[in-house]
């Protein structure tokens, strides 16, 4: 299939509606407005819904509302608005309803600014909203593997039914690439593969196929039964969707970790490096929930690697994830900035220099 | 033995948690009669709040879905987004969840022209959470929050949910009503009925607003909460039709 040269967001809002999305549900908000835009002008061609909210806050309800009848759902957003999903988000976690929800990330925190960065990784992966939950949450670094993660985010969000969150910086939906997009799913929605959705249901009927999307389970015992399915479930997406993208680990010197498109600019500082004589590795997660601990621990428990660069477009939030990883086992640094200015290949290399040289 | 009465089906066998005295039992069932008479055969989704009648899912016998608090018009809109104009979709809210908290979602649903129904249940007090001060809290009643009465220099006086939905463009039918006394329990459900039917008929948005009393959080006996709500509630929120497309 031929390639084409796509803006990050129009390639990443096509791949939804090719993945059998039909409904989007969304506020305006920079830099990932031209999701939206994009929806509004392609949904009505294959017979979807495109409908601009009054507010984040009601943008994700609606998504709860839709995706409770069991269709494709999706939203995005940026930062500040990602925040006012969060009470719906855990009502989404806490009543089992598939849906997707992207993160365009700006700087924060507050209204920050609108440029690329990996401030909200402690959101996307820690919870968010209130309650023990969790997100399959994706952190692509190109618009190519965005679209192709995109294109088995609903299966994943149905058969686990848990919300999927694509983490996902500025740079990754302003930038152009050139991008293969997959065929069209034929999707359409099925009661008898979605029991729990509301579907259409009457007195008379199978009482246990009655929809009710809810997370209120008011007596002690069976809320706590509810969460230990959450749990046993989340236990399931541990042990099944960790992702993540080695780079020339073995026999390693040193370790970068990055995320999403940091991770490239790591790439190109290992490029040089390797030109100078100095052997560095990535390990990348795609997947920062779950976290890949075990296989970040595999790479760093080398004997070839002294220690271990953590590089992100923050003030260091994956960090703490890498450092639970590792367990003390090999010394952890740190290399990021906040204020969305993107680490560069010489400021990563500089600061592998520098620990080279035990500064 | 003939049969002259039959509970609704669309109203489950559970047991109402409401206290005694409480207008929601009554309007429940109102709702539930309507829909039955409707024979939609399924084709109707519910969307319950939070506050008193946050377990509204449990009494409803159709598809239900419990809403954040004050979302309840959001959820609704995704439902009937999906599920088009051969279902029935309505929100059941009360005056805090609606009032307050869902001030932007209820205006928005209603400036969309959204073609749902919603029963807004106005006791004028917080009762789930118990008695705290609503935004339709009355000028001088008592609550918890505001233990000497409202104060409207503090507070500012009540909202009128009716007449300012009525106010929005695209709101189609808007009625107040109240469950003080047999014949406007039957306006009530008349009320309710026209609603409903007009969300099937692919009109816009219609809210039917129910004046119902909360004898616990007003601190008064049954039928003496239903003289307050004649005596306080009524003058201050009159009954009658504040929007009817269909009539104009």
């Amino acid at each position: 299939m031929a390639l084409t040269l796509m803006k990050g967001s129009e390639a990443i809002a096509e791949a939804a509606i090719r993945a059998g999305a039909r409904y989007f549900f969304g506020y305006p908000i920079t830099p990932q407005t031209e999701i939206p835009e994009y929806m509004s002008a392609r949904m009505p061609e294959v017979g979807g819904c495109f409908l601009q909210a009054e507010s984040e806050v009601a943008a994700i309800n609606m998504v709860y509302g839709a995706g409770g009848t069991g269709a494709r759902v999706i939203t995005s957003s940026s930062s500040p608005g990602v925040s006012l999903k969060q009470e719906g988000i855990s009502y989404c976690a806490g009543a089992n309803v598939p849906c997707v929800i992207i993160n365009v990330m700006r700087g924060g925190p507050g209204l920050g600014n609108i440029q690329a960065s990996q401030g909200d990784y402690f959101q996307g992966t820690k919870g968010g909203g209130n309650g023990d939950y969790h997100l399959l949450t994706f952190a692509p670094s190109s618009v190519q593997e965005f679209i192709d993660l995109m294109m088995v985010a609903y299966d994943k969000a149905e058969y686990y039914r848990i919300p999927v969150l694509f983490l996902a910086d500025g740079i990754i939906a302003q930038m152009m690439e050139p991008v293969e997009l997959p065929e069209m799913v034929d999707f359409k929605i099925d009661p008898e593969k979605k029991p729990w959705a509301c579907t259409g249901w009457q007195p008379g009927d199978d009482p246990e196929k009655r929809g009710i999307i809810n997370s209120i389970y008011i007596d002690t015992e069976s809320l706590a039964v509810h969460n230990d399915e959450l749990q046993a479930m989340y236990k399931t997406v541990i042990e099944n969707e960790q992702q993540w993208e080695e780079f020339n680990c073995e026999g390693a010197d040193y370790i970068i970790t990055a995320f999403g498109t940091v991770a490239r600019i790591a790439k190109s500082a290992i490029t040089e490096l390797k030109a100078q004589g100095i052997n560095v590795g990535l390990i990348r997660p795609i997947t920062v929930w779950p976290f890949p601990y075990d296989a970040i621990k595999k790479v760093v428990a080398q004997d070839s690697v002294k220690a271990v660069l953590d590089v992100e477009l923050n003030e260091g939030q994956m960090l703490e994830d890498v450092k639970l990883a590792i367990g003390g086992a090999k010394d952890v640094d740190f290399f990021g900035h906040c204020g969305s200015q993107m680490p560069t290949t010489d400021e990563i290399v500089a600061k592998i220099l520098s620990m080279k040289e035990g500064k | 033995m003939a049969v002259v009465f039959e509970k609704t089906k669309y109203l489950t066998d559970k047991v109402f948690h409401y206290c005694p005295g409480c207008g929601h039992g009554i309007i429940h069932r109102l709702v539930a009669e309507v829909i039955d008479e409707m024979n939609l055969n399924g084709k109707v989704i519910g969307v319950a709040p939070v506050g008193c009648s946050v377990f509204a899912y449990d009494y409803f016998n159709c598809d239900m879905y419990e809403a954040a608090h004050g979302r309840a018009p959001a959820v609704a809109t995704g439902v009937k987004r999906v599920v088009g104009k051969d279902t029935l979709v309505f929100t059941y809210q009360g005056d805090g969840d609606l009032a307050s908290i869902g001030t932007a979602e209820i205006v928005h649903v209603a400036h969309r022209g959204e073609k749902i129904s919603t029963i807004f249940v106005n006791n004028a007090i917080y009762g789930m959470t118990g008695g705290q001060m609503a935004p339709t809290t009355l000028v001088g009643q008592k609550a918890t929050t505001c233990p000497k009465g409202r104060d409207e220099d503090w507070c500012g006086k009540p909202i009128k949910m009716a007449e300012m939905l009525s106010a929005v463009p695209s709101s189609y039918y808007i009625e107040r009503c109240a469950v003080n006394n047999t014949a406007n329990i039957n306006k009530t459900k008349k009320a309710i009925a026209k609603a409903f039917r007009l969300q099937m008929e692919g009109k816009g948005f219609c809210m039917v607003e129910v004046l119902s009393p909360c004898p616990t959080n007003w601190g008064l006996a049954p039928t003496e909460a239903m003289k307050w709500l004649e005596d306080n509630m009524m003058p201050y929120y009159p009954l009658g039709v504040f929007k009817d497309k269909e009539a104009e």
